[in-house]
This record gives C-alpha cells, structure tokens and sequence, in this order.
C-alpha cells in the first residue's frame, strides 16, 4: 500500500484539517509507514477466524424506553462559542 | 425517443418512541430550543450511548410486515461528516449489517397489483434542525432537540417504474407505518421524509442508466410532481445527446422544478466504520416471534377479508383500510347497522367528504359510528328517505344529536300512508293542466318534474316509491 500526497490531501479537508506543506509530506510518510505496518496482518492465516465485531465479547446492552431529566439550558450552553437565547449561534449555512 | 423510467425510493420514518434513540431525552416535538438535550446527544466527549431497546422492537415490526429477513446480528456503525446540527462530528448509523434486508411491499396501480423489493430496514439517530435569520445575518442558529431521535431507513429496490407507482408505494409504507403505530406518517411536518434515485433507460436496455438523487419533497403529492419532473429534464438532456450528470437535485416547490446542488460540497465519502461505543445487536428467533405475534392485522389482509366478510367491492375495500381508525370506523358502524354496502356509501360519500381523509378529523367528527348506523337504519326500515337522510346528517354534524331526536324534532318521518300522498297528488295534477297534457302526448320526461312537485309538496318527506306508483295510476 503506498499512500500518496492527494490522499492525505482529502482526507485532511475531509477532516477540516489545514495541513502546511511540510506537514503534508510528513504525515504521508508516516501514514504509509502505519500502514505498511498493519498490512503485516495479511501474512497470517485468518480464514478459520471470525472477525471482532467488538473488543468487549457482549451483545444487546440495551435501555428501557424511558424518559429521563436532561440538562439546565445554562449547562447545555456553557461551552458553546456562540449562543442566541437558546439557540447555538453558528456562521451562517446556507 | 421511448425511455423506461427506473426509480428507487429511500424513506425516513421517525420512530415514535418516548425516548431517543441513545439516551433518555424526549421525543416530544415543539419543545423549547435544545430543551431535551444532554451530554450523550450533545456529543459531549466521554459519555456512552445506549441502545433504546423499543427503537429495535419498532423497526423489526416494520421489517417483518414488510416481509424481511431479520438478521441474527447486526451492530451501528459512524457515518462521518460535519455540518453544524451534527454535534459529534458523525450519525451513528448502520451500514454493513442493518437489521432487515430482502423484503417487499405490493402496491395496487391502475388496478395491477405490483411487488416493489425492499433492499434493507435499517435504525439511525436524527440530527438536530438549524434556523437561519433574516437575510445579512451573518448567523445561524442551532436546536439539537431532534438529534438522537429515532428514524428507521427503508431502502426500495429500484424496482418503480413511474412517478405514480412511487406515490403508490409511498402511500402504501406510509399506512403500514401507521397502522403498526411506528411512526405518525407525517410528511408535512417530516416525519415521514422521502429520497428518490431517479434514472431512465431505453426501453430495451438493460443496463442502468445515470441517476440523479431527489430531495425535499414533503408531500405526496411533491413526490409525483417532482419525479414527473425529473423524467421530462432526464429524457430532454437525453435527446440533446448529452448525459445525465450524476448528483443530489432539490425539489423547488415555488418554482416546480428540481435544482442541482452543484457547488454545496456533496461529502459522500463518510468514512464509516463500526461504531466501538456500541455494542452489537443479535436478534433471537425469540425476540423474533415476539414481535411477529403482535403485529396487528395489516392493510393487505384487513382488505381481503373486507371483501370476503362483508361483500364489499374491492374499491371499497381499499377506501375503508387505508387507516386503522377509518376501518374501525366502518367496523363500529356496520355491528350496529348490519348493511355494509349502505355504510360503505355513506362513509366513502359524506363522512369522508367531512374529514378529508385525516384521522385526527375523524376522531373529532361529531357524527359517531352508532349515529350514522341509526340513520341507516332509518333508511333501511323506510322511516325516512335517502334524501331526508343528506338533511339528518347536516344536522349531526352541525349539532351532534342522535337521528332518532333530529327526526322528531324536525318531524322528518317519511310519508307513506298512500292517503296523504294522494291528496298531493292530486293537488299538483290540478296545479299543472300543461304539463299533464304533455305526458299524456307521450313526453315521459315530464313525470320526472310532477314527481319532483310532489315530493316538493310533501317538503321531501313523501315515499317516492309510492309517489311514482299513485302519480302513474292517476295520470
Ligand atoms: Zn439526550
């Protein structure tokens, strides 16, 4: 797997993520490296293995349908960069 | 140049659970600005969300009246992408392994019945609702009180072949939904919210041709008219030899027509990967047949049986299944007036005609099922005519009274004692020598005006039966 410059390029804008140039070339790089590394994996012999389908061997942790308390708007707000009355205050979309 | 059209349907139902989807906050719509919020639907770092179980209960209702397979395990999955009613950054979604695949839905069209495949049922979280201000503010304004609610995709086969029978199919889900009571099936007010993929080919071909994806059309009707739309665009770009472009178009109500979005980033590259918050989902043949023995009688089956168990025509059938609580309707009506043809009419003509088709109007309707079965019964029994009854059911709808109390107060009781009719029947031969001489020239048509003048006389309450018969003899 070889990992190239536009590939970082997109997934950094698909993250929002505004790379330098230098940054760009590096983390190619090191992105190629990881996943060389992880490539290794397909040396073993894994048809006899079910795939992990989670770290932690349980199903079905489920919650009843109930309604509980939520937070005060005040607390909802406390870390939003901007706020109009209740609302969250966003640049415009649109 | 002849095209075949070739349309999909992509439907987002939203769940009537009490709670979310993954944390306790309500559903309950209208509430004040990011009211039912908290850290789990906020996306607060460290919290951990989970799995409403009834959210799994609702959606595998649906894929089993719906004709799916269940899958034994299935688990969420992140759909990456950012936009500022999406606090985490991701939908948790499910994306590999929904929990229903391979079903169908018939929808009847132009009297043919047609199976449409359904691909997959699967469960996500809603996202929350922006407000934009006035024009020149450099703003917009987040409510995250709809996030996490619950919504439950279905994914058709592309197996429509015209904007009607997507209309048909949409109504069809939309009724299953409401008689399962999943969802409330609103499109207006969206939870009921419809995507298509639209393409045409030429007939013949096999292959698919380019499609485009639509959105934004909250009605039944904006579904028709927007995918009656795109054919027309499609099939011109086609003849002009140029091709289709591959891309998401709205549906511009004012204007009625769709509008590419070219230009707004269109992020279809979510990157999804298994949700590691959440731990897989197995459904048992348990849970299975749990739900499968609650489900109510569906629309299919209610129609068949209005057929066989009532004699009802197979339209009328249709007309009275469309919603649970217009079958129960009719159902209530006819245990009391043992004449379903007779109900039938009078639900599908007036009653229908009163409440336009929606059930909160019907719930509210003063005319009760055992009022509309006395006046039936009326009828039936010759205590009043057909016309009469027009009258007696004004009167309960503008009144609520019973049609026994509106008939005597009114004193509307038929006429059928041949003496007083009679006596009016002679008074109008006397009162019209013209129009009497002509009938006896042979102009029949004129009968029909001297029986109108006695029923007249008799202010409608004359029996016309009896009217015709003693109208004849003296004349
Ligand atoms: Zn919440």
């Amino acid at each position: 797997m070889k990992i190239t410059r536009g590939q970082v390029e997109h997934v950094a804008h698909l993250a929002r993520l505004a790379l330098r140039d230098e940054e760009i070339a590096e983390f190619t790089g090191q992105l190629d490296a990881i996943l060389a590394y992880v490539d290794k994996l397909n040396e073993l012999e894994t048809d006899d293995v079910e795939p992990t389908a989670h770290v932690i061997p349980m199903g079905n942790v489920v919650r009843e349908d109930a309604v509980g308390e939520g937070l005060l708007i005040e607390d909802v707000l406390a870390n939003a960069p901007g706020r109009k009355d209740r609302f969250f205050r966003v640049p415009r979309i649109l | 140049m002849a095209y075949e059209t070739i349309i999909g349907l992509e439907v987002h139902a939203q769940l009537k659970t009490r709670a979310k989807i993954f944390c306790g906050c309500s559903t309950e719509f209208g509430g004040p600005p990011n009211g039912h919020t908290c850290p789990v639907c906020l996306g607060m770092p460290g919290v951990l969300p989970v799995l409403n179980r009834e959210v799994v209960n609702f959606a595998l209702k649906t894929g089993l009246a719906l004709n799916c397979r269940i899958n034994p395990f299935s688990r969420f999955a992140r759909k990456n992408y950012f936009y500022p009613d999406l606090p985490k950054g991701y939908q948790i979604s499910q994306y590999e392994h929904p929990l229903c695949e391979e079903g169908f839905l018939n929808i009847d069209v132009d009297g043919e019945q047609k199976r449409i495949g359904i691909t997959r049922i699967h469960m996500e979280e809603d996202a929350g609702k922006n407000v934009h201000g006035e024009p020149g503010d450099p703003y917009s304004y987040v409510d995250l009180n709809r996030t996490g609610v619950p919504l439950m995709e279905i994914v058709s086969e592309p197996d429509l072949r015209s904007p009607r029978e997507a209309a048909a199919y949409m109504r069809k889900l939309r009724t299953i939904v409401r008689y399962l009571e999943v969802c409330d099936g609103n499109m207006e007010q969206g939870s009921l919210r419809c995507d298509a993929n639209i393409s045409l080919r030429r007939v013949g071909e096999s292959a698919l041709g380019v499609r485009t994806e639509l959105k934004n059309m909250n009605s039944f009707k904006h579904v028709e008219k927007a995918l009656e739309y795109e054919v027309r665009r499609q099939a011109r770009v086609l003849n002009e030899g140029e091709s289709i472009v591959q891309e998401t178009r709205l549906w511009d109500v004012e204007r009625g027509v769709t509008l590419s979005m070219r230009g707004k980033e269109e992020a279809h590259d979510y990157r999804y990967f298994p949700d590691p918050d959440l731990v897989p989902l197995q459904v048992d043949a348990a849970w299975i047949e749990e739900i499968r023995a609650s489900l109510p009688e569906l629309p299919d089956e209610k129609m068949q049986r209005f057929m066989t168990a009532y004699g009802l025509p197979q339209y009328d059938a249709e007309v009275l299944t469309v919603s649970r609580e217009l079958s129960d309707y009719f159902e209530a009506c006819n245990r009391a007036a043992e004449a379903p043809k007779s109900v039938s009419n009078w639900i599908m003509g007036d009653l229908l005609r009163e409440c336009k088709g929606d059930d909160e109007a019907l719930a509210h309707c003063p005319v009760k099922p055992e009022m509309l079965a006395g006046m039936i019964r009326m009828i039936e029994q010759g205590t009043i005519s057909g016309k009469i009854a027009k009258t007696v059911f004004g009167e309960m709808l503008k009144t609520g009274k019973t049609p026994e109390v509106i008939v005597q107060e009114k004193n509307l009781v038929q006429v059928t004692d041949e003496g007083a009719i009679a006596g009016l029947v002679d008074r109008v031969i006397g009162d019209h020598p013209e129009q009497v001489a002509q009938y006896r020239d042979g102009k029949e048509k004129v009968f029909g005006f001297l029986v109108g003048q006695v029923m007249k006389a008799s202010r409608g309450k004359a029996n016309p039966a009896a009217v015709n018969k003693l109208l004849k003899e003296k004349l």
